[in-house]
């Protein structure tokens, strides 16, 4: 379970660009529960996944995560249980180490650094078990350097490495939105298969609405640091992407955008 | 001909100076090239292993342990600088520069004031008057005796970038979101790889001054760029060969560039012009890496 409690997050304090994203901002996310957060630019979508994984401050509230005060605990630490996907594929493997190598990275994220040898040659059978149902040839080339895929495969590759070992939270930050359709929708339906699987809670940012209707068991969307609509099981089932898209422009409009 | 054969008389000692700071641009790669880290504190570490391992010999210590103690000084400084850096958060190439100026008067304090430490001919060093460069012929003992120091720190550190931490090393280099996302802190493998580099350049001044028996405060002095040079000559040539290991191209690109240096004052150049030929070496190679396509940084790093 994560949780924000009156959560304050103030942008260039002190300074004439001061920005107040959220005040007094509580949102709980439960168990298991795969949410899908929508919102236009600015609403704070990507800000609260970055409180949540500790990779900015915040200037008052809480961090809980299954009730544990995690405030101030150091991103490092917090990705014990996280994986996190960005939107720019490059940030989720090392461009010049090979595949295996990454896989082996990731392999040893709950294991004792030191001087063992990075591969595990025993392992390799089943990083390629895992490859081989994404369907991008990914496991005949374990010796690639990473720098030299597509994004789509790099993008498939980070879902991977993100829940190799076991983990709790899954944080996806727009993670198709720098692909084709095409490839963005293979990603997308890997990324539902590993959450079921895994049984993962889960949230993810997206521009894109078909994405957060048709995934995911709550729906979000985010406006000026506040939740404007919150829709969960047969409710969510109700949506339809009009009401959305009408949702979205009423509130663009109000920007005057 | 002149020139040539002034080359070819120098050509032993060019290649002994060219191994002695093949051990230097191995600790330079680190930082430079994988922790993409301009660490000046080289500058004051080169000359630390220089004087620690002279004073250890003229107490009489055992040469390979006075090896030892000066690539632990060197260690220590190294942590200085990203301790600096990382939990101070001063911008790495001040860390470096910070330590650089405060390990002269480290170094001087070390030789006792004095800035020129000899060690007499009959002392036992890595290189005389010991067993082993006794059993070897006499011209080609300090050629053969560099080459094992060069090759086993080549193969150790070849050894060590497969091992895990090793692979974390290598990581935070080329992307710190992955080393933050195994649930590491990117600080302390940063502070690990300072550490690495600056013994082994600690390292390389302790085997120069144990060559030329002796230590000067200002041998420091352009021990960056001169290493810079070295690695990025080793690494610009071997570009396309994939197949070349990172290490290996570094120890030619030291070879290569004692061997311009060198050809460059048989042509006539004073020793004294040595850093001027350097510079211009290395301007020259910066200049070209750039006409042939600057290699492509990773995204995310």
């Amino acid at each position: 379970m994560l949780e924000v409690k009156s959560l304050h997050k103030v942008y260039n304090p002190g300074t004439v660009r001061e920005m107040c994203l959220f005040e007094d901002f509580s949102l709980n996310i439960g168990e298991h529960q795969f949410v899908s957060v929508v919102g236009s630019n600015g609403s704070g979508k990507t800000s609260l996944l970055n409180i949540l994984c500790g990779s900015i401050p915040v200037e008052g509230g809480q961090v809980l995560m299954d009730g544990e005060d995690i405030t101030n605990q150091k991103e490092h630490v917090r990705n014990r249980r996280i994986g996190r996907i960005h939107q720019n594929p490059a940030m989720g493997t090392c461009a010049g180490m090979t595949i295996l190598e990454n896989l082996s990275l990731s392999d040893n994220k709950t294991k004792r650094m030191g001087l063992k040898q990075g591969t595990d040659k025993n392992r390799v059978a089943a990083y390629k078990q895992l490859l081989a149902p994404l369907g991008l040839g990914l496991e005949d080339m374990l010796n690639a350097r990473c720098g030299s895929l597509s994004g789509g495969q790099r993008q498939a590759l980070a879902l991977v490495m993100a829940t190799l070992t076991p983990v709790d939270f899954l944080i996806l930050d727009e993670h198709t939105a720098a692909l084709d359709p095409k490839t963005a929708e293979t990603i997308m339906k890997l990324t539902d298969r590993v959450v079921r699987e895994k049984n993962l809670t889960t949230i993810m940012v997206t521009h894109n609405l078909r994405y957060a209707l048709e995934y995911g068991d709550r729906l979000l969307m985010m406006h000026k640091g506040g939740v404007v609509l919150d829709k969960q099981g047969a409710d969510k089932q109700k949506l339809r992407i009009e009401d959305l898209l009408g949702m979205f422009n009423s509130i663009s409009i109000e920007c005057g955008n | 001909m002149d020139i040539l054969s002034a080359f070819l008389t120098g050509l032993p000692a060019t290649l002994e100076q060219g191994l002695i700071y093949a051990v230097l641009a191995l600790g330079i790669m680190i930082t430079y090239t994988i922790l993409d880290f301009p660490d000046l504190t080289v500058d004051g570490s080169f000359p630390l292993g220089g004087v620690v391992t002279i004073s250890l010999l003229l107490e009489g210590w055992h040469p390979l342990l006075a090896l030892l103690a000066a690539a632990l000084a060197g260690a220590l400084a190294g942590l200085a600088t990203g301790l600096i850096h990382v939990k101070m958060k001063v911008r790495d190439l001040f860390s470096g520069i910070i330590v650089m100026t405060a390990l002269y008067s480290i170094n001087l304090r070390i030789a006792s004031g004095s800035a020129l430490l000899n060690v007499r001919g009959t002392a036992t060093t890595l290189f005389r008057n010991n067993p082993v460069a006794n059993a070897l012929p006499k011209e080609a003992a300090n050629l053969i005796l560099l080459v094992v120091i060069v090759l086993a720190l080549k193969f150790l550190l070849d050894w060590f970038f497969t091992t895990r931490s090793g692979y974390l090393l290598r990581a935070v280099g080329d992307n710190d979101r992955v080393v933050t996302a195994l649930a590491r802190d990117k600080g302390n493998v940063k502070i690990a790889g300072l550490v690495i580099a600056n013994s082994l350049v600690a390292l390389s001044g302790a085997v120069f001054s144990q060559h030329l028996r002796m230590f000067e405060v200002g041998m420091g002095a352009g021990t960056l760029v001169l290493g810079l040079a070295s690695v990025i000559i080793g690494i610009t040539l071997f570009k396309r060969a994939q197949k070349v290991k990172q290490t290996t191209a570094v120890i030619i690109g030291s070879l290569l560039y004692k061997a311009s240096v060198s050809l460059a004052i048989a042509c006539g150049l004073a020793p004294g012009d040595m850093k001027l030929v350097t510079a211009a070496l290395f301007l020259g190679i910066l200049a070209m890496g750039r006409i042939k396509g600057k290699e492509k940084k990773h995204a995310g790093s």
